[in-house]
């Protein structure tokens, strides 16, 4: 589990400490002491700063599990812009909309627009089943990405990786990274110094949760072997709808909630379609995530709130 | 091959997003052997299915989630099917078609053409 267990500090109680908006307190961990700050302040620490995930949008959803997948977004989307402090950007791993049609991709944008934030996205399969098999997608997103959408950036000495593992999907298989961006992975990685913290993220989990659903990635393997060398990773994902993380020597994997709907645990329900759970207790499981890099060596500092309780 | 979309005259029941395709050419009249594979809980059923040459083989999505019908040897493939959508294949040909959906590629089925 957590990686923080080991130090003394149960990361389940520092959750139920913070609070997301107005007030919210947010927990670090720096050199293996607690710290808690307002969460503005703890962006605005010296050379570290906060980015947000959300993921799985779905927008134009519009059944049992949730009839307005839309308005969920909206209320994501408002917890965000009620933060005291602006974070640097926030990340998007996919599933934007539901079917990739145009008033989809627009509603998406003008909600995900009143944050004010830069965004940077990753496909889901939802959003490439358009005629062109993806064309709307990247004429829309991937304006500075390379094949089927990945790319990178830096912000503040961490160097950020965009993947694309829902496209050429093998049958019988899971998600799929392929040669040509694996080949590109190996380029933009070769330059780096082990000491640069790195955060892939992409929409299908990069480590295998359930291979009976198809959730993983088939070749994460020869990813996972390009970041070896580096003494931080963080890997965030979308595409289950819901949290579940795990620790494999220097990389911590990170799934995160949906804003439209949860999707059961593996194994608890016969496949992984959307989960109807009693409208009441809908925003439980649907939710925002917050990262805050500090360079003090220890990993990021990830924090998931729920739209509600 | 090319996946040839037509209107189905013979199949008022099936909704207007429904998608017809043709393997070769082949009338729909061939009609008398119609199957159906379902889509339900992520999963093709039947699973496998055997059909005579000439047979027109329905796929129809009942899950909240699209998917689609990939032939894994690139002869056919569906748009993406939003609930309660169809989608048609004539297989004239005898032989083994093993497929997948495009979007869960763990989800598998196969048809079976033979005289």
């Amino acid at each position: 589990m957590s990686r923080d267990e080991g130090r003394g500090v149960d990361r389940r109680q520092a959750l139920e400490c913070m609070i997301w908006a107005g007030t919210g307190v947010l927990w670090t961990v720096a050199g293996g002491v607690p710290k808690s700050a307002l969460l503005g302040t703890a962006q605005a620490a010296e050379s570290g700063f906060a980015f947000l995930q959300i993921s799985d949008s779905h927008v134009g959803f519009d059944k049992p599990a949730n009839p307005n997948a839309l308005g969920t977004l909206n209320e994501a989307i408002d917890k965000i812009v009620a933060l005291p402090a602006k974070p640097a950007f926030m990340i998007h791993t996919g599933d934007i909309s539901h079917l990739s049609k145009p008033k989809q991709f627009d509603d998406a944008d003008q909600t995900i627009g009143r944050a004010k934030l830069d965004v940077h996205y990753v496909p889901g399969e939802h959003d490439l089943i358009d005629e062109d098999n993806g064309k709307a997608y990247l004429e829309r997103y991937g304006k500075n990405a390379k094949g089927a959408g990945w790319y990178s950036f830096d912000q503040q000495g961490v160097h950020f990786i965009g993947l694309v593992n829902v496209v050429n999907l093998k049958a019988g298989g899971m998600g799929n990274l392929g040669p040509e961006q694996l080949a590109w992975l190996a380029d933009d990685l070769k330059d780096k110094s082990a000491s640069t913290p790195i955060v892939v993220f992409a929409h299908i989990p990069l480590w295998t949760v359930a291979p009976e659903w198809g959730w993983g990635t088939d070749d994460s393997a020869q990813a996972l072997a390009l970041l070896k060398r580096f003494g931080s990773v963080t890997v965030l994902n979308g595409h289950i709808h819901q949290l579940m993380q795990k620790v494999e020597g220097q990389v911590s994997f990170y799934t995160a909630r949906s804003t439209a709907f949860p999707q059961p645990k593996p194994g608890a329900a016969p496949s992984p379609g959307p989960m109807t759970v009693p409208a009441g207790e809908l925003r439980k499981y649907l939710g925002v995530r917050s990262v805050v890099y500090h360079p003090t060596g220890e990993p990021l500092a990830v924090t998931d709130a729920a739209l509600a309780g | 091959m090319r996946t040839l979309a037509k209107p189905s005259a013979l199949k008022g029941a099936i909704n207007a997003a429904a998608l017809t395709a043709a393997l070769l050419v082949a009338p729909v009249a061939s009609a008398l052997d119609d199957s159906k594979v379902t889509i339900d809980n992520f999963a093709f059923t039947p699973n496998v299915i055997t059909v005579k040459p000439g047979a027109v083989v329905t796929f129809e999505n009942h899950d909240d989630i699209p998917h689609s019908i990939v032939d894994a040897a690139g002869k056919f493939h569906s748009k993406a099917l939003d609930t309660n959508d169809t989608f048609q294949v004539t297989f004239d040909q005898p032989g083994e078609y093993n497929y997948y959906c495009g979007l869960h590629s763990h989800m598998r089925g196969k048809v079976i053409v033979a005289p």
